[in-house]
């Protein structure tokens, strides 16, 4: 880390970021949604569509299934504030964040686990059938997926000896030779699939789809209603903006601000917006060339995302 | 080897789909609901949950048709839900046989409110060819209380668009 940074420039970051991942999370998903259907030669709803749809869910009714005890209202708003945590303290658009000391990795992959329990939670609270089974298949999902996100930047962590994200972010932006490292690309491998499983999209799950018999991150959310809907989509869409914004830092940094400055911010923050919007766009192409794997796959394709990311570790440690 | 080769080709067919204009062909102006308040509540979002009272599936055929990419209903904020929570409302079709008024019932129950209720089809206003027979309830005005009717057997999507455009107020 390049010194101390001014603490109202810190704060100015992290706000910059929680409102950044806020408001961008929504039109991210409407960017995917919109690429998708272009290529399958739709015209598509607009970008800013979601925020519309949010718009109109905040001013509805809000529902109670009779049977549901009071996690199922507090389930939302953990899954938005475990992401917005991250978001204030995660490398996006500078290494030094107000929160940037408690940004570890442990802590991170930890919070948005929570933010995935609580959901999980949620679900089985509910007494529906779909409830309980999309719990189930979330947390099968999500139990090989969090271990492999974690090693995989644990990977990360070894030759910066610091397991604190934007300590990472910067001794990768001093060794830039470290990225092209096999352990990197490995790491990369891993990441690239947790992030798919994490969220939710294809091959894992389809987000496109309401088939009630093939859904897992749906099946869990189908009883909620008005504002509780509109959290769980901003939830899960500020989840994927942090997730798509940390594989872009950890794995190609340039651009995040070093040194604090009016300008620096700037580029540093346009430079994170260009690249979380490449990724949503590669992320919809992806998409719409791929099939959802059969459920009992995903967690060969999660294992093998879990070896590579051993691997990696490895390759850490005996490559120094 | 063949995989590979399926591959190429989806690329191919992406690109294609990439160069030239969307396959949407222009939609008709959205018709004058008579739901202005809903208009204005929905600013222009509108997600629908689809009833199937006792349907010959003509009217599906043709909802299918409004969200396919020729119609594509989706691009003016308008889309079906897999649940009744999710949804503005019920899209209900054909006439309402007696093991489904209770579902229908209980559906629209689920739906937080307000609630729209929007029937498709000639059958869902007066049950059509079903009228008068055995297992036929009546129609869907009889059971639940309607706020828009898209007449037709089956109406077109263009139709189906412009009267749900009509509703979003887009």
């Amino acid at each position: 880390m390049s010194g101390p940074w001014p603490a109202a420039t810190q704060l100015a970051v992290s706000t910059l970021q929680v409102g950044g991942v806020l408001v961008g999370g929504p039109l991210l998903l409407g960017l995917t949604r919109k690429v998708k259907a272009r290529l399958e030669g739709r015209t598509g709803p607009p970008v800013r569509q979601p925020w519309r749809d949010l718009r109109k869910l905040a001013g509805r009714e809000r529902t109670r299934p009779e049977q549901a005890s009071w996690i199922f209202p507090l389930a939302p708003l953990v899954l938005v504030a475990t992401a917005l945590v991250v978001a204030a303290g995660a490398p996006l658009v500078a290494v030094n964040p107000a929160f940037g000391t408690s940004a570890d990795l442990f802590a991170v992959v930890y919070l948005l686990l929570l933010g995935s329990v609580a959901l999980a939670l949620a679900g089985l609270d509910t007494g529906t059938a779909f409830g309980g089974m999309g719990a189930s298949r979330a947390l099968t999902i999500g139990a090989v997926a969090e271990p492999a996100l974690l090693v995989a930047v644990l990977a990360l962590s070894i030759p910066a000896r610091s397991s604190n994200l934007p300590a990472i972010v910067s001794s990768s932006l001093a060794h830039p030779i470290w990225l092209a490292s096999p352990q990197r690309l490995l790491a990369l491998g891993a990441f690239l699939i947790v992030v798919l499983a994490e969220n939710g999209r294809l091959p894992v799950d389809n987000p496109g789809t309401h088939l009630e018999l093939t859904m897992i991150h749906e099946a869990m959310v189908l009883e909620y209603a008005g504002p509780d809907l509109a959290l769980v989509t901003l939830g899960e869409s500020a989840r994927l903006v942090v997730l798509l914004g940390l594989l872009a830092n950890l794995f190609a940094p340039w651009g995040i601000a070093t040194r604090p400055g009016a300008a620096t911010l700037a580029v540093g923050a346009v430079t994170v917006v260009a690249k979380v919007g490449a990724l949503g766009v590669g992320l919809a192409v992806f998409e719409v060339f791929m099939a959802k794997l059969r459920l009992f796959r995903v967690p060969e394709l999660l294992s093998g995302a879990f070896v590579l990311a051993v691997l990696a570790v490895v390759v850490a440690l005996v490559v120094p | 080897m063949f995989l590979s080769i399926m591959r190429l080709g989806g690329v191919v067919e992406m690109a294609r789909r990439l160069r030239n204009r969307p396959e949407t062909i222009r939609a008709t102006p959205p018709a004058p609901g008579p739901a202005a308040a809903a208009a204005r509540r929905l600013r222009g979002s509108l997600q629908l949950r689809h009833v199937d009272a006792g349907s010959c599936n003509g009217c599906e055929l043709e909802i299918g048709g409004t969200f396919s990419p020729v119609y594509d209903a989706e691009r003016f904020g308008l889309r079906l839900e897999a649940s009744p929570r999710h949804a503005d409302g019920l899209l209900v079709t054909g006439p309402v046989t007696r093991n489904m008024a209770g579902p229908l019932r209980r559906t629209l129950e689920a739906v937080p409110r307000p609630a729209v209720v929007v029937t498709v089809g000639d059958c869902a206003a007066g049950c059509g060819v079903f009228r008068g027979g055995y297992g036929v309830e009546g129609a869907v005005g009889d059971v639940v209380d309607v706020d828009l009717h898209i007449p037709g057997c089956p109406p077109d999507p263009a139709a189906i668009t412009a009267a749900l455009r009509g509703l979003a107020g887009r």
